[in-house]
């Protein structure tokens, strides 16, 4: 066992986990946030993904011990005085979602595109969604979706 | 996952007096978490080199682009002086995967793991570098031995990679659809020793196509080539691309690289 603390949506934690713990499962089950979901055991659908210092990762491909000291955002962290953050709301707006199991990742992942690309065309959202996958939307209304969140975003 | 034990040095030489005969390096993770969760890898004990702040970093001189081994794939794409000093690098590195991927992933981690679809081998190959371990330093040609498998010991760590800056130089990557991998990339460079050409995903190993150089050394440009096969025998093939298809994709995407070479 070993010691790790982190900063989780602004609160700090810290927990003794046993050093091959995935930092999904420290988010999941230690801190019973379950809006990250795991969808595969690939490291390739992306519902899984969160911030690690701003960046966006996917948390089953990263162990826990990794993220000692580092600020991580979930999909909890993301509303704000019970206000949707402009993504989620965007989402919501524009169908963006069907099952809605992908859908955390997803905004995570476009959260973090809009910093990097605050004008986004389709093609950039199109590319910089391609570690996220959806069984459900056809992606159409995803991109609608980004697009205009990073409208609202000021981009 | 099986278990294993951890530990994050935060220097050169503790990281290789902490590793042992079971145990790995862990750069990105990117590779590794994903074979150690399905079991197809195993170790003793993981020794992290993501606290070693001088195995980061990118440093660009009029001859030479150097980039240390915990540098990810991001700030490769991202930089400012890799573009302007070689754009088909950053162009490559921008490329890799997705972009999760490249926010842990590093060229450290690519180049010593000598996956034969991945990106970086082909830059390394195709511009001349040299990587630098703590114990010697080994030219590209010598360093992509076959099948992940590299000329690296057990206890060596990678610390950087020095590119030569070329006249030009261009990459063209085939992306297996799934996995962003390259079915077959092709990484062209013209250097001061000459032309070269290296291709990824179309073998075992990273190789260099050298009827291609010949024929670019006496006029760069995408014609030159047009006429060139690569014989088939000895490539790759599986469920995604037969060794025919990878021995045209290699004619298209040499063609595209040098008509991209800048
Ligand atoms: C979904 C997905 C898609 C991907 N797509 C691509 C792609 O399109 N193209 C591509 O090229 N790659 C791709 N990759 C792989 C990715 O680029 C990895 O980042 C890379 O292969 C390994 O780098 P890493 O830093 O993650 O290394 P790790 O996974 O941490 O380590 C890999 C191996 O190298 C060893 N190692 C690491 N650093 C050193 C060092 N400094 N010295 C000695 N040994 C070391 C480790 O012990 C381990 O055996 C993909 C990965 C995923 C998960
Ligand atoms: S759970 Fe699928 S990428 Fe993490
Ligand atoms: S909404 Fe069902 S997986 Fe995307």
């Amino acid at each position: 066992m070993t010691t790790v603390s982190m900063t989780v949506n602004g609160k700090q934690v810290s927990a003794d986990i046993a050093p091959n713990t995935l930092l999904v499962q420290f988010i999941r089950e230690n801190l019973r946030l379950t809006g990250t979901h795991v969808g595969c055991d690939t490291s390739q659908c992306g519902a899984c993904t969160v911030h690690v210092d701003g960046d966006s990762v996917k948390a089953c491909t990263m162990l826990a011990v990794q993220a000692e000291g580092a600020d991580v955002t979930t999909i909890e962290g993301l509303a704000q005085n019970g206000e949707l953050h402009p993504m989620q709301a965007a989402f919501k707006e524009n169908h963006g979602l069907q099952c809605g199991f992908c859908t955390p990742g997803m905004i995570m992942s476009a959260v973090d595109l809009v910093k990097r690309n605050p004008n986004p065309s389709e093609e950039t959202i199109r590319t910089e969604l391609e570690g996220n996958i959806c069984r459900c939307t056809g992606y159409h209304n995803i991109v609608k979706s980004v697009k205009a969140a990073a409208e609202n975003m000021g981009g | 996952m099986y278990s294993f034990d951890y530990e994050r040095p935060s220097g050169i030489n503790e990281a290789v007096s902490a590793i042992g005969e079971d145990d790995k390096f862990l750069a990105g993770g990117q590779t590794l978490l994903p074979t150690l969760k399905l079991r197809l890898a195993q170790a003793d004990k993981l020794v992290d080199l993501g606290g070693i702040a001088e195995l980061k970093g990118i440093s660009v001189n009029d001859s030479e682009v150097t980039i240390g081994a915990m540098t990810r794939h991001v700030d490769v794409a991202d930089s400012a002086d890799v573009k302007s000093a070689i754009p088909a690098l950053s162009f490559l590195a921008s490329h890799i995967g997705d972009a999760q991927v490249r926010n842990r992933g590093t060229i450290g981690g690519s180049i010593s793991n000598n996956d034969p679809a991945a990106d970086y081998p082909a830059a390394l190959l195709g511009l001349g570098a040299t990587v630098h371990t703590n114990k010697r330093s080994i030219s590209a040609d010598d360093f992509f031995v076959d099948l992940f498998e590299t000329a690296l010991e057990e206890d060596e760590l990678v610390t950087k990679v020095t590119f030569p800056i070329p006249e030009k130089a261009g990459y063209a990557k085939f992306p297996n659809p799934a996995s962003r991998y390259a079915l077959t990339g092709v990484f062209v460079a013209k250097t001061a020793n000459g032309v070269r050409v290296a291709v990824t995903g179309a073998g075992t190993c990273v190789f260099r196509q050298t009827d291609m150089e010949a024929a670019l050394s006496s006029n760069f440009a995408a014609d030159a080539i047009s006429g060139i096969k690569t014989e088939s025998s000895g490539l790759s093939a599986d469920i995604h691309a037969s060794a025919e298809y990878r021995a045209n994709l290699i004619s298209v995407m040499a063609a595209r690289a040098v008509k991209a070479a800048s």
